[in-house]
């Protein structure tokens, strides 16, 4: 088993309360169901959509463009696949794809192979 | 970091209440419109928007939490707080509570107050009240309400009502410009105001239940909704001492009454039933009850509305244990009484089936044949249905026919259109017969 991480990027708001209900729990779902195949490391965090970015030599501090980033990591989960494609298909279940979001899919460098 | 994280709610996914948000929604809006003001309705509106994403973006990970209206709440009030103190002299907020507002002594203190539980409940109704403003067309109130109150978005009302998202998005427009001007929200501590503006309010809670009950969307779930938000809205308005009248309470029972029959209104295999040949047993006894009980509670003073009427003619109903048990000389003077209240060909094309039921078919064509204003019934597929209802039983298989055809053509839904093609099929089987 290999572990991955999710980021969620994007995503759009909710257009009316109810559709963010429907929306939070189908998420609620789709990580129960993880967590029942024995997938999910780590539920993981969502992620403010503010902060700074320090940068170069001289450590600038800027605000980052992050509320106006339509790509912006919203947050994270750590699970774990057999291989890539394994990874790859449980994210198709995802419900950021329901409002245009992306999840990115990343192996986590294995310290000894 | 942390591995084989749990959810830390308490509450899972499933038992959360399917309308938490859309009801939050309503009691968020009206708190923070009392605290900016009726004019900042769109920042009240930001800031709910704000908590509910807030809270997707948490529970979503972290699971709901043991009070999720409380902690919705508490986002709210913190975003007021911020916004208040930033924006203090920027903007000019609820001319009541400016001074509250202004002082860092009072400003949290008079947040709390503004979201304490019986203040939202008073504020739910002021805004009920707000939104029957006597400038705005009847549709647009009830549109305001069903944004403002129950959350309601404009697609989902468009939805609702099967009209145009463009449509909807500028009666919602204008008519939340005209409450935006009014200044301040509806006083409903002042009792000759309260008295006057009551009825429009009863007539837009009975126009959202209706919407549910008659109207012309095809998704069950929606009407369901329209009707229990309208029931719920009507419950709140008897919870206060001026909007307790006996019209009130028979506008519950004629609510509570029809919507003891929604059960019965479709049946096993998604179709419409019609009255006549709806499954009673389904229908909803702790609601009939209710219902009956609301009905007795409405009737003292000397006013007969309209609601009392049709609560009257659904108990008639409600009481026949069979069809064939349904007094239809009572329904009859019932609809007389409410042609002089409310006159519609609507109304009028009721009673004449109710006519036809106690009297035969000849008689209720007859009835019908004479509804003044029977034009406006054209695009009514169930006037063309009756028609054909009450030639079929005639033995009139081709007129049946050419009416049912009639009502297939102006028929709003799939819903409706499957109900009359079982219809057409009818005039066949006599035929073969």
């Amino acid at each position: 088993m290999t572990e991955f991480i999710y980021l969620y990027r994007g995503g759009e708001r909710p257009e009316s309360p109810d559709e963010g209900q429907k929306q939070m729990q189908k998420w609620m779902a789709w990580m129960k169901e993880l967590g029942e195949k024995g997938h999910l490391k780590a539920t993981g965090s969502p992620l403010e959509r503010t902060g700074k970015l320090v940068s170069g030599n001289q450590k600038v501090v800027s605000d980052g463009p992050f509320a106006e980033a339509k790509d912006l990591i919203g947050g994270y989960t750590l699970i774990t696949a057999k291989d890539i494609d394994e990874a790859v298909d449980l994210s198709k279940g995802c419900p950021i794809f329901l409002s245009n979001g992306a999840v990115e899919v990343r192996p986590i460098l294995q310290m000894s192979m | 970091m942390d591995t084989h994280q749990q959810p830390e709610g308490n509450a899972s996914s499933a038992e959360l209440d399917p309308q938490l948000f859309r009801h939050e929604a309503g009691r968020m809006v009206v708190a923070l419109t009392r605290l900016f003001g009726i004019h900042n309705l769109a920042l009240a509106e930001d800031v709910v928007q704000d908590a509910f994403c807030r809270a997707i973006e948490v529970w979503k990970f972290r699971g709901v939490p043991a009070n999720p209206s409380a902690w919705l709440m508490a986002t709210a009030k913190h975003r007021a707080v911020d916004i208040l103190r930033r924006e203090r002299t920027a903007r000019s907020y609820a001319p009541e509570l400016t001074r509250m507002i202004e002082s860092e002594w009072t400003l949290v203190p008079t947040i709390h107050e503004v979201f304490d539980t019986h203040t939202i409940q008073d504020d739910q109704l002021r805004m009920m009240f707000s939104c029957c403003h006597p400038r705005l067309r009847e549709d647009a109130r009830v549109a305001l309400v069903l944004h403002i109150l129950c959350g309601f978005s404009v697609s989902e009302i468009a939805g609702a009502f099967v009209s145009s998202q463009a449509a909807v998005e500028k009666r919602i427009t204008r008519a939340k410009k005209v409450l935006a001007k009014s200044k301040r929200l509806f006083d409903v501590e002042a009792s000759p105001e309260f008295s006057a503006r009551l009825p429009d309010v009863q007539r837009a809670l009975y126009l959202l239940f209706n919407e549910g009950y008659h109207g012309a969307s095809a998704e069950t779930v929606v009407r369901v909704e329209l009707c229990r938000e309208a029931m719920r809205l009507t419950a709140m308005l008897l919870e206060h001492p001026l909007g307790r009248t006996p019209a009130t309470y028979a506008l519950g029972a004629l609510m509570s009454l029809h919507a003891a029959r929604l059960p019965g209104r479709v049946d096993a295999s998604g179709n419409l039933s019609s009255l006549l040949d709806q499954d009673r047993s389904q229908w909803d006894r702790q609601l009939v009850v209710e219902g009956l009980k609301l009905l007795d509670l409405s009737a003292t003073g000397d006013n007969l509305s309209e609601y009392h009427v049709e609560a009257a003619i659904a108990a008639i109903h409600s009481r026949a244990p069979r069809m064939e048990d349904t007094d239809w000389k009572a329904i009859v003077a019932l609809y007389d009484t409410l042609m002089t209240i409310r006159p519609s060909p609507i109304v009028a094309l009721n009673r004449a089936i109710a006519v036809a039921q106690s009297e035969g078919p000849e008689r209720g064509l007859e009835e019908i044949e004479s509804i003044a204003g029977r034009d406006r019934l054209a695009a009514y597929p169930f006037n063309w249905a009756a028609l054909g209802e009450l030639e079929l039983r005639l033995g009139r298989h081709e007129t049946a026919r050419e009416h049912f055809r009639a009502a297939h053509a102006v028929a709003r839904n799939a819903m409706e259109r499957r109900f009359l093609e079982q219809r057409f099929g009818a005039c066949e089987s006599v035929d073969t017969k």
